[in-house]
Protein backbone atom coordinates (compact mmCIF):
# COMPACT_ATOMS: atom_id res chain seq x y z
CA UNK A 1 0.00 0.00 0.00
CA UNK A 2 2.32 2.48 1.25
CA UNK A 3 4.94 1.65 -1.97
CA UNK A 4 2.26 2.08 -4.49
CA UNK A 5 0.97 5.22 -2.69
CA UNK A 6 4.11 6.92 -2.83
CA UNK A 7 5.43 5.62 -6.34
CA UNK A 8 2.35 5.42 -8.43
CA UNK A 9 -1.06 6.44 -8.38
CA UNK A 10 -3.83 4.28 -8.94
CA UNK A 11 -7.04 5.10 -11.70
CA UNK A 12 -10.10 3.69 -11.00
CA UNK A 13 -13.33 3.78 -13.52
CA UNK A 14 -16.05 1.57 -12.46
CA UNK A 15 -18.86 0.42 -15.01
CA UNK A 16 -22.08 -0.70 -13.31
CA UNK A 17 -25.08 -2.90 -14.77
CA UNK A 18 -28.35 -2.41 -13.08
CA UNK A 19 -31.68 -3.91 -13.78
CA UNK A 20 -34.77 -1.45 -13.66
CA UNK A 21 -37.23 -2.69 -11.87
CA UNK A 22 -40.30 -2.39 -14.63
CA UNK A 23 -43.13 -4.44 -14.83
CA UNK A 24 -42.54 -5.93 -18.46
CA UNK A 25 -39.44 -5.97 -20.42
CA UNK A 26 -37.78 -3.17 -22.52
CA UNK A 27 -38.91 -3.63 -25.83
CA UNK A 28 -41.68 -6.33 -25.16
CA UNK A 29 -44.92 -6.92 -23.07
CA UNK A 30 -43.30 -9.88 -21.15
CA UNK A 31 -43.11 -9.97 -17.48
CA UNK A 32 -39.98 -8.73 -16.31
CA UNK A 33 -40.25 -10.13 -13.14
CA UNK A 34 -38.57 -13.77 -13.82
CA UNK A 35 -37.49 -14.81 -10.53
CA UNK A 36 -38.49 -18.42 -9.92
CA UNK A 37 -39.94 -18.72 -13.26
CA UNK A 38 -39.79 -22.19 -15.00
CA UNK A 39 -37.13 -21.07 -18.27
CA UNK A 40 -38.13 -19.77 -21.44
CA UNK A 41 -41.69 -18.64 -19.56
CA UNK A 42 -41.39 -15.30 -20.27
CA UNK A 43 -40.48 -15.20 -23.96
CA UNK A 44 -42.14 -13.92 -27.06
CA UNK A 45 -41.16 -13.61 -30.62
CA UNK A 46 -39.64 -10.25 -30.13
CA UNK A 47 -37.25 -11.19 -27.13
CA UNK A 48 -36.69 -14.76 -28.88
CA UNK A 49 -35.48 -12.97 -31.52
CA UNK A 50 -37.79 -14.18 -34.44
CA UNK A 51 -37.75 -12.48 -37.87
CA UNK A 52 -39.96 -9.72 -38.86
CA UNK A 53 -40.47 -8.28 -35.17
CA UNK A 54 -41.01 -4.85 -34.23
CA UNK A 55 -39.39 -3.80 -30.77
CA UNK A 56 -41.43 -0.97 -28.67
CA UNK A 57 -39.83 1.77 -26.27
CA UNK A 58 -40.86 0.66 -22.78
CA UNK A 59 -41.83 4.20 -21.43
CA UNK A 60 -41.33 3.74 -17.76
CA UNK A 61 -37.66 2.69 -18.52
CA UNK A 62 -36.89 5.98 -20.17
CA UNK A 63 -38.66 7.56 -17.01
CA UNK A 64 -36.60 5.98 -14.32
CA UNK A 65 -33.56 6.35 -16.27
CA UNK A 66 -34.29 10.08 -16.93
CA UNK A 67 -34.73 9.79 -12.86
CA UNK A 68 -31.18 8.45 -12.33
CA UNK A 69 -29.40 10.65 -14.42
CA UNK A 70 -30.94 13.73 -12.63
CA UNK A 71 -30.39 12.11 -9.24
CA UNK A 72 -26.83 11.90 -10.38
CA UNK A 73 -26.48 15.43 -11.80
CA UNK A 74 -26.45 14.36 -15.54
CA UNK A 75 -27.71 16.38 -18.20
CA UNK A 76 -30.62 14.94 -20.16
CA UNK A 77 -29.82 14.70 -23.66
CA UNK A 78 -32.42 16.49 -26.09
CA UNK A 79 -31.88 13.71 -28.70
CA UNK A 80 -30.65 10.06 -28.04
CA UNK A 81 -30.70 6.80 -29.60
CA UNK A 82 -30.71 3.13 -29.61
CA UNK A 83 -28.05 1.36 -31.64
CA UNK A 84 -26.85 -2.13 -32.53
CA UNK A 85 -24.33 -3.86 -30.82
CA UNK A 86 -23.16 -6.42 -32.58
CA UNK A 87 -21.68 -9.76 -31.44
CA UNK A 88 -21.94 -13.35 -31.85
CA UNK A 89 -22.81 -15.00 -28.39
CA UNK A 90 -25.99 -17.31 -27.46
CA UNK A 91 -26.67 -15.19 -24.97
CA UNK A 92 -28.33 -12.90 -27.90
CA UNK A 93 -31.00 -14.20 -29.08
CA UNK A 94 -31.13 -11.52 -32.38
CA UNK A 95 -26.71 -11.50 -32.74
CA UNK A 96 -26.90 -8.26 -31.42
CA UNK A 97 -27.73 -6.09 -28.56
CA UNK A 98 -29.92 -2.91 -28.47
CA UNK A 99 -27.46 -0.61 -26.98
CA UNK A 100 -27.18 3.22 -26.81
CA UNK A 101 -23.44 4.13 -28.71
CA UNK A 102 -23.16 7.80 -29.18
CA UNK A 103 -26.03 9.68 -27.94
CA UNK A 104 -26.86 7.98 -24.17
CA UNK A 105 -29.53 9.61 -22.82
CA UNK A 106 -27.71 10.85 -20.21
CA UNK A 107 -24.46 12.49 -20.03
CA UNK A 108 -21.62 14.48 -17.57
CA UNK A 109 -23.23 14.33 -14.43
CA UNK A 110 -21.00 13.54 -10.99
CA UNK A 111 -21.63 11.60 -7.47
CA UNK A 112 -20.13 12.93 -4.07
CA UNK A 113 -18.58 10.08 -1.85
CA UNK A 114 -17.04 11.07 1.59
CA UNK A 115 -14.00 8.77 2.44
CA UNK A 116 -11.63 9.26 5.55
CA UNK A 117 -13.60 12.71 5.97
CA UNK A 118 -12.51 14.17 2.78
CA UNK A 119 -15.84 14.76 0.08
CA UNK A 120 -14.69 14.15 -3.29
CA UNK A 121 -17.12 13.89 -6.46
CA UNK A 122 -17.21 11.31 -8.76
CA UNK A 123 -17.36 12.02 -12.33
CA UNK A 124 -20.57 10.19 -13.98
CA UNK A 125 -19.21 9.99 -18.10
CA UNK A 126 -22.59 8.60 -18.94
CA UNK A 127 -25.76 6.44 -18.33
CA UNK A 128 -26.94 5.00 -21.07
CA UNK A 129 -30.21 2.01 -21.71
CA UNK A 130 -29.78 -1.50 -23.11
CA UNK A 131 -31.24 -4.58 -23.01
CA UNK A 132 -30.11 -7.46 -20.23
CA UNK A 133 -29.16 -10.81 -21.85
CA UNK A 134 -30.49 -14.22 -21.65
CA UNK A 135 -28.75 -16.69 -18.95
CA UNK A 136 -26.23 -19.42 -20.11
CA UNK A 137 -25.41 -22.10 -17.95
CA UNK A 138 -22.50 -24.50 -18.68
CA UNK A 139 -23.22 -27.90 -18.75
CA UNK A 140 -20.94 -31.16 -19.85
CA UNK A 141 -22.19 -34.65 -21.21
CA UNK A 142 -22.23 -37.07 -18.91
CA UNK A 143 -22.12 -39.78 -21.81
CA UNK A 144 -19.48 -37.87 -24.00
CA UNK A 145 -17.65 -35.79 -22.09
CA UNK A 146 -18.46 -32.90 -24.17
CA UNK A 147 -19.22 -29.54 -22.77
CA UNK A 148 -22.45 -27.81 -23.99
CA UNK A 149 -24.68 -24.64 -23.08
CA UNK A 150 -28.17 -24.45 -21.72
CA UNK A 151 -30.02 -20.75 -22.73
CA UNK A 152 -32.96 -19.75 -20.18
CA UNK A 153 -33.95 -16.66 -21.93
CA UNK A 154 -36.23 -15.35 -19.91
CA UNK A 155 -33.97 -11.93 -18.67
CA UNK A 156 -33.25 -11.71 -21.83
CA UNK A 157 -34.87 -8.14 -22.98
CA UNK A 158 -35.34 -6.77 -19.56
CA UNK A 159 -34.33 -3.15 -19.19
CA UNK A 160 -30.88 -2.49 -18.18
CA UNK A 161 -28.79 0.46 -17.56
CA UNK A 162 -24.77 1.32 -17.60
CA UNK A 163 -23.70 3.61 -14.91
CA UNK A 164 -19.86 4.60 -16.43
CA UNK A 165 -17.55 6.77 -14.26
CA UNK A 166 -15.31 8.65 -15.17
CA UNK A 167 -11.38 6.97 -14.20
CA UNK A 168 -11.71 9.66 -11.20
CA UNK A 169 -11.33 7.27 -7.99
CA UNK A 170 -8.04 6.97 -6.68
CA UNK A 171 -8.20 3.62 -3.64
CA UNK A 172 -10.22 0.61 -3.22
CA UNK A 173 -11.94 2.37 -0.55
CA UNK A 174 -13.45 5.16 -2.80
CA UNK A 175 -14.69 2.62 -5.62
CA UNK A 176 -16.37 0.96 -2.90
CA UNK A 177 -17.78 4.09 -1.32
CA UNK A 178 -18.51 4.91 -4.96
CA UNK A 179 -21.24 1.64 -5.23
CA UNK A 180 -22.65 1.88 -2.32
CA UNK A 181 -23.77 5.92 -2.46
CA UNK A 182 -24.84 4.69 -5.58
CA UNK A 183 -26.62 1.89 -4.32
CA UNK A 184 -28.04 3.71 -2.15
CA UNK A 185 -29.11 6.47 -4.83
CA UNK A 186 -30.96 3.82 -7.25
CA UNK A 187 -32.76 2.09 -4.50
CA UNK A 188 -33.81 6.20 -2.94
CA UNK A 189 -35.29 6.84 -6.06
CA UNK A 190 -37.08 3.23 -6.79
CA UNK A 191 -35.77 2.59 -9.69
CA UNK A 192 -33.75 -0.70 -9.11
CA UNK A 193 -33.17 -3.35 -5.66
CA UNK A 194 -29.79 -2.94 -6.68
CA UNK A 195 -28.53 -6.46 -5.22
CA UNK A 196 -25.21 -7.22 -6.25
CA UNK A 197 -25.49 -10.85 -4.62
CA UNK A 198 -28.92 -11.78 -6.43
CA UNK A 199 -27.06 -10.16 -9.61
CA UNK A 200 -29.50 -6.67 -10.26
CA UNK A 201 -26.43 -4.58 -9.62
CA UNK A 202 -23.29 -5.61 -11.88
CA UNK A 203 -19.56 -3.92 -11.59
CA UNK A 204 -17.02 -4.01 -13.92
CA UNK A 205 -13.82 -1.98 -13.02
CA UNK A 206 -11.11 -0.35 -15.05
CA UNK A 207 -7.78 -0.37 -12.94
CA UNK A 208 -4.59 1.20 -14.27
CA UNK A 209 -1.46 2.64 -12.44
CA UNK A 210 0.62 5.90 -13.54
CA UNK A 211 3.91 7.06 -11.76
CA UNK A 212 3.06 9.78 -9.45
CA UNK A 213 2.65 13.34 -11.30
CA UNK A 214 2.17 11.74 -14.28
CA UNK A 215 -0.68 13.14 -16.37
CA UNK A 216 -0.77 10.19 -19.23
CA UNK A 217 -2.91 7.38 -18.23
CA UNK A 218 -1.28 3.95 -17.97
CA UNK A 219 -2.83 0.95 -19.84
CA UNK A 220 -5.68 0.06 -17.97
CA UNK A 221 -7.02 -3.55 -17.20
CA UNK A 222 -10.52 -4.35 -16.95
CA UNK A 223 -11.77 -6.65 -13.86
CA UNK A 224 -15.08 -8.86 -14.44
CA UNK A 225 -16.60 -11.85 -11.89
CA UNK A 226 -16.89 -9.09 -8.38
CA UNK A 227 -20.33 -10.47 -6.72
CA UNK A 228 -20.00 -7.92 -3.96
CA UNK A 229 -18.57 -4.83 -2.80
CA UNK A 230 -15.99 -6.36 -0.71
CA UNK A 231 -14.98 -8.46 -3.77
CA UNK A 232 -14.56 -5.13 -5.49
CA UNK A 233 -12.57 -3.74 -3.03
CA UNK A 234 -10.48 -6.81 -3.05
CA UNK A 235 -9.91 -7.40 -6.41
CA UNK A 236 -8.98 -3.51 -7.11
CA UNK A 237 -6.00 -3.82 -3.89
CA UNK A 238 -5.01 -7.38 -5.89
CA UNK A 239 -4.76 -5.84 -9.09
CA UNK A 240 -2.80 -2.65 -7.62
CA UNK A 241 -0.34 -4.71 -6.32
CA UNK A 242 -0.19 -7.03 -9.35
CA UNK A 243 0.54 -3.78 -11.71
CA UNK A 244 2.82 -2.17 -9.32
CA UNK A 245 5.28 -5.23 -8.98
CA UNK A 246 5.11 -5.72 -12.94
CA UNK A 247 6.56 -1.96 -13.77
CA UNK A 248 8.58 -2.36 -10.66
CA UNK A 249 10.27 -5.13 -12.56
CA UNK A 250 10.21 -3.44 -16.09
CA UNK A 251 7.28 -5.08 -17.70
CA UNK A 252 4.56 -3.57 -19.75
CA UNK A 253 1.11 -3.75 -18.58
CA UNK A 254 -1.11 -5.99 -21.03
CA UNK A 255 -4.73 -4.39 -22.21
CA UNK A 256 -6.85 -7.18 -20.90
CA UNK A 257 -10.13 -8.64 -19.25
CA UNK A 258 -9.21 -10.22 -16.00
CA UNK A 259 -11.48 -12.10 -13.59
CA UNK A 260 -11.97 -12.17 -10.05
CA UNK A 261 -11.56 -15.44 -8.50
CA UNK A 262 -12.86 -14.73 -4.95
CA UNK A 263 -11.93 -18.15 -3.30
CA UNK A 264 -8.16 -17.80 -4.32
CA UNK A 265 -8.28 -13.83 -3.52
CA UNK A 266 -6.67 -13.20 -7.05
CA UNK A 267 -7.51 -11.89 -10.91
CA UNK A 268 -7.02 -14.30 -13.22
CA UNK A 269 -6.43 -13.10 -17.46
CA UNK A 270 -9.43 -13.69 -19.33
CA UNK A 271 -8.93 -12.75 -22.84
CA UNK A 272 -6.49 -10.25 -24.16
CA UNK A 273 -8.45 -6.99 -26.02
CA UNK A 274 -7.73 -7.41 -29.56
CA UNK A 275 -10.11 -6.93 -33.04
CA UNK A 276 -12.36 -9.72 -31.36
CA UNK A 277 -14.13 -6.25 -29.84
CA UNK A 278 -15.27 -5.25 -33.20
CA UNK A 279 -19.41 -3.97 -32.39
CA UNK A 280 -19.55 -2.97 -35.32
CA UNK A 281 -22.50 -0.22 -33.75
CA UNK A 282 -25.15 1.15 -36.32
CA UNK A 283 -28.32 3.32 -35.49
CA UNK A 284 -31.06 0.47 -34.66
CA UNK A 285 -33.66 1.05 -37.62
CA UNK A 286 -36.37 -0.53 -35.81
CA UNK A 287 -36.67 2.47 -33.00
CA UNK A 288 -37.34 6.44 -34.05
CA UNK A 289 -35.09 8.46 -31.37
CA UNK A 290 -35.90 10.23 -28.11
CA UNK A 291 -36.44 13.49 -28.12
CA UNK A 292 -36.57 13.84 -24.56
CA UNK A 293 -37.47 18.08 -23.71
CA UNK A 294 -36.03 20.36 -20.94
CA UNK A 295 -40.32 20.29 -19.96
CA UNK A 296 -39.90 16.35 -19.50
CA UNK A 297 -36.87 16.42 -17.87
CA UNK A 298 -38.18 19.06 -15.20
CA UNK A 299 -41.03 17.11 -14.70
CA UNK A 300 -39.34 14.00 -14.36
CA UNK A 301 -37.34 16.01 -11.43
CA UNK A 302 -40.57 17.11 -9.34
CA UNK A 303 -41.06 13.33 -8.92
CA UNK A 304 -37.61 13.14 -7.19
CA UNK A 305 -38.00 12.31 -3.64
CA UNK A 306 -35.30 13.77 -1.56
CA UNK A 307 -32.02 12.33 -1.76
CA UNK A 308 -29.84 10.77 1.02
CA UNK A 309 -27.05 13.60 0.38
CA UNK A 310 -29.56 16.37 1.26
CA UNK A 311 -31.59 14.59 3.78
CA UNK A 312 -28.46 13.56 5.38
CA UNK A 313 -27.54 18.02 5.42
CA UNK A 314 -31.10 18.75 6.61
CA UNK A 315 -30.92 16.08 9.77
CA UNK A 316 -27.43 17.71 10.39
CA UNK A 317 -29.49 20.71 10.40
CA UNK A 318 -31.30 19.48 13.43
CA UNK A 319 -28.22 18.95 15.63
CA UNK A 320 -27.64 14.93 15.04
CA UNK A 321 -24.51 13.99 15.29
CA UNK A 322 -22.46 12.97 11.93
CA UNK A 323 -22.64 9.40 13.10
CA UNK A 324 -26.64 9.32 13.65
CA UNK A 325 -27.05 11.55 10.47
CA UNK A 326 -25.25 8.92 8.36
CA UNK A 327 -27.02 5.72 9.87
CA UNK A 328 -30.41 7.69 9.95
CA UNK A 329 -30.26 8.31 5.89
CA UNK A 330 -28.92 4.55 4.95
CA UNK A 331 -31.97 3.85 2.83
CA UNK A 332 -35.10 5.72 2.31
CA UNK A 333 -37.62 3.55 4.66
CA UNK A 334 -35.48 4.05 8.05
CA UNK A 335 -35.71 7.79 7.15
CA UNK A 336 -38.90 8.17 7.00
CA UNK A 337 -39.95 6.07 10.11
CA UNK A 338 -37.18 8.05 11.77
CA UNK A 339 -39.29 11.30 10.50
CA UNK A 340 -42.45 9.73 11.15
CA UNK A 341 -41.42 9.23 14.85
CA UNK A 342 -40.19 12.17 15.18
CA UNK A 343 -43.02 14.62 13.83
CA UNK A 344 -45.59 12.27 16.15
CA UNK A 345 -43.46 13.36 19.18
CA UNK A 346 -44.21 16.78 18.56
CA UNK A 347 -41.50 18.52 20.98
CA UNK A 348 -39.19 21.62 19.98
CA UNK A 349 -38.08 19.85 16.51
CA UNK A 350 -34.55 19.49 17.62
CA UNK A 351 -35.67 17.61 20.51
CA UNK A 352 -38.16 15.31 18.63
CA UNK A 353 -35.17 14.79 16.10
CA UNK A 354 -32.92 13.98 19.04
CA UNK A 355 -35.53 11.58 20.97
CA UNK A 356 -36.43 9.35 18.01
CA UNK A 357 -32.87 8.95 16.75
CA UNK A 358 -32.05 7.61 20.24
CA UNK A 359 -35.00 4.85 20.11
CA UNK A 360 -34.49 4.24 16.40
CA UNK A 361 -31.02 3.70 16.11
CA UNK A 362 -30.89 2.58 19.67
CA UNK A 363 -33.77 0.36 21.08
CA UNK A 364 -35.36 -0.62 17.27
CA UNK A 365 -31.73 -0.73 15.75
CA UNK A 366 -30.86 -3.55 18.41
CA UNK A 367 -34.32 -5.41 17.94
CA UNK A 368 -33.62 -5.29 13.72
CA UNK A 369 -30.27 -6.46 13.95
CA UNK A 370 -31.36 -9.50 16.53
CA UNK A 371 -33.54 -10.77 13.99
CA UNK A 372 -31.90 -9.90 10.71
CA UNK A 373 -34.83 -7.46 9.77
CA UNK A 374 -35.30 -4.46 8.22
CA UNK A 375 -36.94 -1.46 9.09
CA UNK A 376 -40.00 -2.29 6.83
CA UNK A 377 -40.56 -5.53 8.77
CA UNK A 378 -40.99 -3.54 12.40
CA UNK A 379 -44.16 -3.88 13.72
CA UNK A 380 -44.60 -1.00 15.49
CA UNK A 381 -46.16 2.52 12.96
CA UNK A 382 -44.13 5.60 14.07
CA UNK A 383 -46.51 7.18 16.40
CA UNK A 384 -46.63 3.81 18.86
CA UNK A 385 -42.89 4.24 19.19
CA UNK A 386 -43.49 8.40 19.87
CA UNK A 387 -46.15 7.24 22.74
CA UNK A 388 -43.27 5.34 24.33
CA UNK A 389 -40.81 8.19 23.71
CA UNK A 390 -43.05 10.25 25.02
CA UNK A 391 -44.07 8.10 28.31
CA UNK A 392 -40.19 7.85 29.29
CA UNK A 393 -39.11 11.70 27.92
CA UNK A 394 -42.17 12.94 30.42
CA UNK A 395 -41.19 10.80 33.24
CA UNK A 396 -44.51 8.56 33.27
CA UNK A 397 -41.94 5.53 33.07
CA UNK A 398 -38.44 5.09 33.92
CA UNK A 399 -35.89 4.73 31.16
CA UNK A 400 -35.76 0.99 32.38
CA UNK A 401 -39.45 0.60 31.78
CA UNK A 402 -39.61 1.85 28.92
CA UNK A 403 -37.67 -0.55 27.61
CA UNK A 404 -39.38 -3.46 29.18
CA UNK A 405 -43.00 -2.00 27.59
CA UNK A 406 -40.78 -1.65 24.36
CA UNK A 407 -40.12 -5.75 24.44
CA UNK A 408 -43.91 -5.83 25.12
CA UNK A 409 -45.32 -3.86 22.32
CA UNK A 410 -43.42 -5.71 19.39
CA UNK A 411 -44.90 -8.99 21.44
CA UNK A 412 -47.80 -7.99 21.15
CA UNK A 413 -48.76 -4.77 18.97
CA UNK A 414 -50.01 -3.24 21.71
CA UNK A 415 -49.62 1.06 22.65
CA UNK A 416 -47.10 1.59 25.31
CA UNK A 417 -49.93 3.58 27.43
CA UNK A 418 -51.99 0.37 27.63
CA UNK A 419 -49.12 -1.48 28.39
CA UNK A 420 -48.23 0.59 31.55
CA UNK A 421 -52.14 0.66 32.49
CA UNK A 422 -52.36 -2.56 32.77
CA UNK A 423 -49.28 -3.75 34.18
CA UNK A 424 -49.05 -0.93 36.46
CA UNK A 425 -45.87 0.41 35.61
CA UNK A 426 -46.08 4.12 35.79
CA UNK A 427 -43.54 5.44 37.58
CA UNK A 428 -43.39 6.44 40.99
CA UNK A 429 -42.58 10.04 41.84
CA UNK A 430 -44.46 10.73 45.03
CA UNK A 431 -42.35 11.12 48.07
CA UNK A 432 -45.11 10.42 49.96
CA UNK A 433 -45.60 6.78 47.69
CA UNK A 434 -41.92 6.49 48.58
CA UNK A 435 -40.87 6.83 51.86
CA UNK A 436 -42.14 3.56 53.24
CA UNK A 437 -39.86 1.71 50.88
CA UNK A 438 -36.81 4.36 51.53
CA UNK A 439 -37.07 3.65 54.94
CA UNK A 440 -37.44 -0.33 54.67
CA UNK A 441 -34.23 -0.17 52.83
CA UNK A 442 -32.30 1.86 55.21
CA UNK A 443 -33.73 -0.84 58.26
CA UNK A 444 -32.55 -3.67 56.25
CA UNK A 445 -29.28 -2.59 54.94
CA UNK A 446 -26.94 -1.03 58.01
CA UNK A 447 -23.98 -1.68 56.04
CA UNK A 448 -24.21 0.05 53.49
CA UNK A 449 -25.80 3.38 55.48
CA UNK A 450 -22.46 2.65 57.73
CA UNK A 451 -20.63 2.97 54.92
CA UNK A 452 -22.08 5.88 53.29
CA UNK A 453 -22.01 7.95 56.78
CA UNK A 454 -18.15 6.83 56.42
CA UNK A 455 -18.10 9.26 53.65
CA UNK A 456 -18.33 6.16 50.79
CA UNK A 457 -21.14 8.32 48.52
CA UNK A 458 -21.32 5.41 46.04
CA UNK A 459 -23.18 3.22 48.58
CA UNK A 460 -26.29 5.42 48.20
CA UNK A 461 -26.32 4.00 45.08
CA UNK A 462 -27.03 0.46 45.80
CA UNK A 463 -29.56 1.76 48.41
CA UNK A 464 -31.08 2.97 45.01
CA UNK A 465 -31.23 -0.03 43.55
CA UNK A 466 -32.58 -1.65 46.67
CA UNK A 467 -35.55 0.44 46.27
CA UNK A 468 -36.10 0.02 42.77
CA UNK A 469 -35.48 -3.58 43.03
CA UNK A 470 -38.94 -3.35 45.46
CA UNK A 471 -40.65 -0.98 43.04
CA UNK A 472 -40.13 -3.11 40.31
CA UNK A 473 -38.26 -0.58 38.65
CA UNK A 474 -40.93 2.06 38.92
CA UNK A 475 -39.61 4.29 41.11
CA UNK A 476 -38.26 7.65 39.82
CA UNK A 477 -34.43 7.47 41.01
CA UNK A 478 -33.80 10.99 41.84
CA UNK A 479 -37.40 10.85 44.16
CA UNK A 480 -35.22 7.97 45.68
CA UNK A 481 -32.16 9.23 46.06
CA UNK A 482 -33.47 12.51 47.70
CA UNK A 483 -35.59 10.63 50.21
CA UNK A 484 -32.45 8.34 50.70
CA UNK A 485 -30.23 11.63 51.48
CA UNK A 486 -32.42 13.19 53.34
CA UNK A 487 -33.61 10.64 55.79
CA UNK A 488 -29.87 9.47 56.43
CA UNK A 489 -29.08 12.93 57.21
CA UNK A 490 -32.03 12.79 59.62
CA UNK A 491 -31.09 10.03 62.07
CA UNK A 492 -27.76 10.80 62.03
CA UNK B 1 -12.17 0.01 -53.01
CA UNK B 2 -10.00 -2.81 -52.33
CA UNK B 3 -10.53 -4.99 -49.41
CA UNK B 4 -7.18 -7.16 -48.41
CA UNK B 5 -7.79 -11.05 -47.88
CA UNK B 6 -6.99 -10.38 -44.28
CA UNK B 7 -10.13 -8.14 -43.96
CA UNK B 8 -12.23 -10.65 -45.78
CA UNK B 9 -11.44 -13.27 -43.19
CA UNK B 10 -11.59 -11.01 -39.69
CA UNK B 11 -15.34 -10.10 -42.02
CA UNK B 12 -15.80 -14.41 -42.13
CA UNK B 13 -14.47 -14.51 -38.53
CA UNK B 14 -17.39 -12.03 -37.14
CA UNK B 15 -20.03 -13.63 -39.11
CA UNK B 16 -19.35 -17.18 -38.26
CA UNK B 17 -18.53 -17.97 -42.02
CA UNK B 18 -15.79 -20.65 -42.81
CA UNK B 19 -14.48 -19.79 -45.88
CA UNK B 20 -11.98 -21.51 -48.41
CA UNK B 21 -8.76 -19.90 -49.97
CA UNK B 22 -10.76 -19.82 -53.46
CA UNK B 23 -13.82 -18.00 -51.36
CA UNK B 24 -11.67 -15.68 -49.91
CA UNK B 25 -10.04 -14.77 -53.22
CA UNK B 26 -13.91 -14.83 -54.73
CA UNK B 27 -15.38 -12.39 -51.90
CA UNK B 28 -12.36 -10.17 -51.83
CA UNK B 29 -13.40 -9.45 -55.21
CA UNK B 30 -17.13 -8.82 -55.04
CA UNK B 31 -17.09 -6.78 -51.11
CA UNK B 32 -14.45 -4.54 -52.93
CA UNK B 33 -17.57 -4.25 -55.47
CA UNK B 34 -20.07 -3.43 -53.04
CA UNK B 35 -17.79 -1.01 -51.07
CA UNK B 36 -17.43 1.19 -54.23
CA UNK B 37 -21.04 1.49 -54.85
CA UNK B 38 -20.78 2.89 -51.31
CA UNK B 39 -17.93 4.47 -52.22
CA UNK B 40 -20.27 6.99 -54.64
CA UNK B 41 -22.04 8.53 -51.67
CA UNK B 42 -18.36 9.23 -49.87
CA UNK B 43 -17.98 11.65 -53.24
CA UNK B 44 -20.85 13.31 -52.17
CA UNK B 45 -20.24 16.99 -50.24
CA UNK B 46 -21.79 16.67 -46.66
CA UNK B 47 -20.41 19.31 -44.87
CA UNK B 48 -22.97 20.64 -42.54
CA UNK B 49 -25.34 18.49 -42.82
CA UNK B 50 -27.14 16.22 -39.65
CA UNK B 51 -26.57 13.10 -39.38
CA UNK B 52 -29.63 11.05 -40.03
CA UNK B 53 -30.32 7.78 -37.67
CA UNK B 54 -33.86 7.66 -39.58
CA UNK B 55 -35.47 8.48 -42.31
CA UNK B 56 -39.09 8.58 -40.56
CA UNK B 57 -40.27 11.97 -38.92
CA UNK B 58 -41.12 9.82 -35.78
CA UNK B 59 -39.71 9.91 -32.45
CA UNK B 60 -40.60 8.76 -28.95
CA UNK B 61 -42.49 5.92 -29.87
CA UNK B 62 -42.99 3.97 -26.68
CA UNK B 63 -45.31 1.94 -24.97
CA UNK B 64 -46.86 1.55 -21.49
CA UNK B 65 -45.42 -0.62 -18.74
CA UNK B 66 -47.81 -3.09 -18.96
CA UNK B 67 -47.58 -7.01 -19.34
CA UNK B 68 -48.99 -9.21 -21.66
CA UNK B 69 -49.23 -12.97 -21.90
CA UNK B 70 -45.59 -14.62 -23.19
CA UNK B 71 -45.32 -17.64 -25.12
CA UNK B 72 -45.78 -21.50 -23.46
CA UNK B 73 -42.51 -23.12 -23.05
CA UNK B 74 -43.17 -25.16 -24.91
CA UNK B 75 -43.97 -22.86 -27.93
CA UNK B 76 -40.86 -20.88 -26.84
CA UNK B 77 -38.50 -24.17 -27.48
CA UNK B 78 -40.75 -25.34 -30.71
CA UNK B 79 -37.98 -24.29 -32.93
CA UNK B 80 -34.88 -24.67 -30.99
CA UNK B 81 -32.95 -27.76 -32.75
CA UNK B 82 -32.26 -28.87 -29.00
CA UNK B 83 -33.53 -28.44 -25.69
CA UNK B 84 -33.07 -29.81 -22.35
CA UNK B 85 -35.15 -29.60 -19.34
CA UNK B 86 -36.94 -26.18 -20.61
CA UNK B 87 -33.27 -24.94 -21.77
CA UNK B 88 -32.46 -23.78 -25.29
CA UNK B 89 -29.30 -26.00 -25.61
CA UNK B 90 -26.35 -25.18 -27.89
CA UNK B 91 -22.49 -25.84 -28.42
CA UNK B 92 -20.54 -25.16 -25.35
CA UNK B 93 -19.18 -21.32 -25.58
CA UNK B 94 -16.68 -21.76 -22.61
CA UNK B 95 -13.09 -21.25 -24.27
Amino acid sequence: MTAIATKYETVIGLEVHCQLITRSKMFCSCSADYSGAEPNTHVCPVCLGMPGVLPVINERAIEYITMTGLALNCEISEFSKFDRKNYPYPDLMKGYQISQYDLPVCHDGWLEIEVDDERRRIGIERVHMEEDTARLLHRTDAVTGEGYSLIDVNRSGTPLMEIVSRPDMRTPAEAREYLVRLRQILRYIGVSDANMEEGNFRCDANISLRPVGAERLGTKVEIKNMNSFRAVHDAIAFEEIRQARMLDAGERIVQETRGWVDERGETVSQRTKEEANDYRYFPEPDLPPLKLSRAFAEAVRAKLPELPAAKKERFLALRLSEHEATALTEDRERAAYFEGVSAALGLEPQRSAKLAANWVLGEVARWLNAGQKEIVDFPLGPEQLAGLARLVEDGKVTPNVGKDVFEKMVTNGMDAAAIVEAEGLAQISGEDDLVEAVRRAIAANQKAVDDYRAGKDASIKFLVGQVMRETRGRANAQVVQGLLERELQEND
Amino acid sequence: MALTSAEVLHIARLARIALRDADVERFTAQLSGILDHFAALAAVDTEGVEPTAHPLPLSNVMRDDLVAPSLSQAEALANAPQAEDGYIRVRAVLE
